[in-house]
C-alpha cells in the first residue's frame, strides 16, 4: 500500500445560494461544510447521516459534478480540479440509490453498460461487445438479459446493471450513494455481497453513502458520522461500533431498530426535528439536540480532536475543553 | 410474437417468463384505442389523397367552365359528371377538395416542422441548461404569447403579400409557443433523473446526454404537440384564407373554398358546408390521433 491516498478530501466546503422570495437576498447554505477525508486504496468509507446532511452533495462534488466553494479534491494525490473529466469518470464512477431512475429507460441494457465505453472510445463494436458480456457475467447476470429494456427487469437485477455500466471501464473509486435502500431486504443482500466480492477481485475502494447503521456494519472498515455538512467523527468501525464517541453517533446507535416486538420504539433523546441548514445553531451546530450539551457548546463551535481512536469533533472529547472548565 | 422474445437456444424448460419489451406493449396499448385508430385511419385516407390527388381528381382543379356554374352536388339533384357539384366558374368542387388536401397538409406538416424546430431548440436549451438561458427563454415565450397569432400573421402576410410560401413561414415562425412550454418542462422533469447524473459521471458530452438521454424520453410529448400544433396550423391557415390574406386563388385551398362560397352562402349552403365538414373531418383526426398517442406514450416512463 503506498502512502498518497487514493481519495483525499481537504477541507472542502459547498455552499448553495438560496434565494428567498421574489426579492429575497440569496442565503448562503453550506451543504458540506470544511470535510477533510482520506480513502487509502482498499478501504471502504461508510458515510452515515441523516437525510440532508449532505451525504450526496458530498459524492456530486467527488465525482467532479459540482465544484466545492472552496478545499481541493485529490486523486492520487493530484487535484480534481485539474484534471478533465474523461480522465476523472475513468478512476471514479458513482452506483445511485434508486435503479428504477438511474437507467434509461428507453435504452436496451447492452447499450447502457456500453455507454462509457462509447463515451471514451475504447476498441471496436466487436471487442465492446466482448467487454459488456464479461461484466454482465462478473455481475451475475446472464447474457440474455443485452438485450432487455429496464423495464422488464426487477430491481435488484437492474441495480446489478447500475453496478456493471460502473464497473465497465474498470475504475478505482466507487461511490455507492445508498446503493440498497430502494431494494427489497432478500436482494439488499445479495448486492452487499456483490458489492464486497468486485472490491476483492478488483481492489475497489469505495466510499459507501448510507443511513443504514448494519450495511455501513457489514462492509465498511471505517466510518464517517455526518451532522449538517460537518464530519463530527470519523474511525473504524469496530470502535465505533463498539464505543460511540460523539453524542450524535451515540443517538444514531441507539435509533437502530431490533426485530424484537416486545421492545418500544428506541430512544435517541434527539427530540427536536434537524435543524435547518440556512440558519444553522450556534456554536456547536449538534447543542440543540445534545442530550450532554453545556453552556459551552452554545457558543463555541469543538475543534477536531484526532487521536489514536480517531477524529471527534466534541468539547466532550477536547482535553483542552475539559481542563478549562474542570 | 412472444417466442421471438426468448432466446431460442435455451432449453425450453429453463426460459424464464421475460416481460414484453417496451415496443411490444405499446403496440400492445395502440391496438386497443379506438380513438388513436380512427384518427390515424382517416389521416391515412387524406394523406392518400392529397399524394396521389392527379390520379384521384375526376377534373382539372383549375379548368373553369362559365357553362355549368354553381351546378349542385349529386345529393341535391346534382349529375355524377360532377360528383360535388362545381362552384361560381364552373370549377369542379370534388377535383378542388382533393387538391385542397395537399395545401392543408403541406401547411399544417410544413409549419409544425418549422416551429416545432424552433420550439424544442429553445425549450431544451432551457430546461437543461436552466439559469440564464432558461430566464431568457422563458422571456422569449411570454413575448411570444402576448402576441394575437392571427394579427401578427395578417400583419405580416399584409405587407409580404400573400401566398403559400409566406403562410407556411408565417405560421412556422408562430406557432413554436407550445413546443417550447412542453419541451422545457419535460426536459427539467427528465435532467433530474439519475441516468442523467451517470451519462455526466461517465463523461458523456453535453450534446451526448441531450440527444440519447434526455430526446428519447421526452419524444412522446413531442409528437402530441406536434399533431396539435398541425392541426391549429391547418385551421390558421384556413382563417387567413378566409380573410383574403392566406393562399390566393385561384389555388384550391379549403379555407378559400369557404371564404369565395360565403356570398352565395344563402342559397347553396353547400359550398360552405362541404369544405367546412372536411377541415371539420381532417383537425378531428388529427386531435384524435394526437390525443390517442398521449394516452398510449404516456405510461412508457412509469416502470
Amino acid at each position: 500500500m503506498t502512502d498518497t491516498p487514493v481519495l483525499e478530501l481537504r477541507n472542502v466546503t459547498k455552499t448553495y445560494k438560496i434565494k428567498q422570495g421574489l426579492f429575497g437576498t440569496p442565503k448562503p447554505l453550506t451543504a458540506v461544510n470544511d470535510v477533510t477525508l482520506k480513502l487509502n486504496k482498499g478501504d471502504v468509507l461508510g458515510l452515515v447521516g441523516e437525510s440532508g446532511c449532505g451525504k450526496s452533495t458530498l459524492a456530486k462534488v467527488l465525482l467532479g459534478l459540482e465544484a466545492p466553494t472552496s478545499g481541493e479534491v485529490l486523486v492520487d494525490g493530484k487535484a480534481l480540479g485539474g484534471q478533465d473529466r474523461l480522465a476523472l469518470a475513468r478512476r471514479i464512477q458513482p452506483i445511485f440509490q434508486d435503479p428504477y431512475s438511474s437507467l434509461n429507460p428507453r435504452k436496451r441494457i447492452q447499450d447502457i453498460i456500453a455507454l462509457p465505453l462509447r463515451v471514451h472510445g475504447v476498441g471496436n463494436e466487436a471487442s465492446r461487445e466482448k467487454a459488456v458480456r464479461e461484466i454482465l457475467d462478473v455481475v451475475g447476470l446472464p447474457a440474455r438479459v443485452l438485450t432487455n429494456y429496464p423495464s422488464q427487469m426487477s430491481g435488484g437485477q437492474r441495480q446489478r446493471v447500475a453496478i456493471a455500466r460502473a464497473l465497465v471501464m474498470k475504475p478505482e473509486i466507487v461511490i455507492c450513494d445508498e446503493p440498497t435502500s430502494a431494494l427489497d431486504v432478500s436482494v439488499q443482500s445479495q448486492i452487499l455481497n456483490l458489492l464486497g466480492d468486485l472490491r476483492r477481485e478488483f481492489g475497489l475502494t469505495y466510499l459507501f453513502i448510507s443511513h443504514n447503521l448494519a450495511v455501513v456494519e457489514h462492509l465498511a472498515t471505517e466510518v464517517a458520522v455526518m451532522y449538517l455538512g460537518r464530519i463530527v467523527e470519523k474511525t473504524t468501525v469496530a470502535n465505533l461500533f463498539d464505543a460511540p464517541r460523539h453524542p450524535y453517533s451515540q443517538a444514531l446507535l441507539k435509533s437502530v431498530l431490533t426485530p424484537d416486538p416486545s421492545m418500544d420504539v428506541p430512544e435517541t433523546h434527539l427530540g427536536m426535528a434537524y435543524p435547518n441548514p440556512i440558519d444553522p445553531p450556534s456554536g456547536c451546530y449538534f447543542h440543540p439536540r445534545c442530550p450532554a450539551a453545556t453552556k459551552l457548546c452554545e457558543t463555541r463551535a469543538p475543534r477536531a480532536v484526532q487521536d489514536a481512536k480517531g477524529l471527534v469533533e466534541c468539547h466532550l472529547h477536547d482535553e483542552d475543553v475539559a481542563m478549562t472548565t474542570a | 410474437m412472444t417466442m421471438t422474445n426468448l432466446d431460442q437456444t435455451v432449453d425450453p424448460l429453463l426460459q424464464e417468463i421475460v416481460g414484453p419489451t417496451p415496443g411490444q406493449r405499446l403496440r400492445g396499448r395502440v391496438f386497443g384505442h379506438m380513438g388513436l385508430l380512427i384518427g390515424v385511419g382517416v389521416l391515412g385516407v387524406l394523406l392518400f389523397i392529397a399524394i396521389f390527388a392527379p390520379l384521384l381528381a375526376p377534373h382539372d382543379p383549375y379548368a373553369q367552365a362559365l357553362m355549368s356554374r354553381m351546378k349542385p352536388p349529386v345529393f341535391l339533384g346534382g349529375t355524377w359528371e360532377h360528383p360535388l357539384g362545381t362552384d361560381h366558374l364552373g370549377r369542379d368542387y370534388l377535383s378542388r377538395l382533393i387538391y385542397g388536401a395537399r395545401v392543408s397538409l403541406m401547411i399544417g406538416v410544413i409549419a409544425a416542422t418549422i416551429s416545432g424546430v424552433i420550439g424544442t431548440a429553445m425549450g431544451v436549451a432551457a430546461g437543461y441548461f436552466g439559469g440564464r438561458v432558461d430566464t431568457v427563454v422563458t422571456f422569449l415565450i411570454n413575448v411570444r404569447l402576448a402576441m394575437p397569432v392571427v394579427l401578427v400573421a395578417l400583419a405580416v402576410v399584409a405587407v409580404m403579400g400573400g401566398s403559400l410560401q409566406v403562410v407556411i413561414v408565417v405560421l412556422g415562425l408562430l406557432l413554436w409557443d407550445r413546443f417550447a412550454v412542453v419541451m422545457r418542462a419535460s426536459t427539467l422533469q427528465v435532467r433530474r433523473r439519475d441516468y442523467v447524473t451517470a451519462a455526466r459521471a461517465i463523461g458523456a458530452s453535453t450534446p451526448r446526454i441531450i440527444w440519447s438521454e434526455i430526446m428519447p424520453n421526452i419524444a412522446n410529448n413531442l409528437i402530441v404537440v406536434v399533431t396539435l400544433e398541425m392541426a391549429h396550423a391547418i385551421l390558421l391557415e384556413a382563417v387567413l384564407s378566409f380573410l383574403g390574406l392566406g393562399v390566393q386563388p385561384p389555388t384550391p385551398s379549403w379555407g378559400l373554398m369557404v371564404s369565395e362560397g360565403k356570398n352565395m352562402m344563402l342559397f347553396e349552403p353547400w359550398l360552405v358546408m362541404i369544405p367546412g365538414a372536411v377541415l371539420f373531418v381532417l383537425v378531428l383526426a388529427i386531435n384524435l390521433m394526437g390525443d390517442g398517442l398521449r394516452d398510449v406514450t404516456a405510461p412508457e416512463d412509469r416502470s
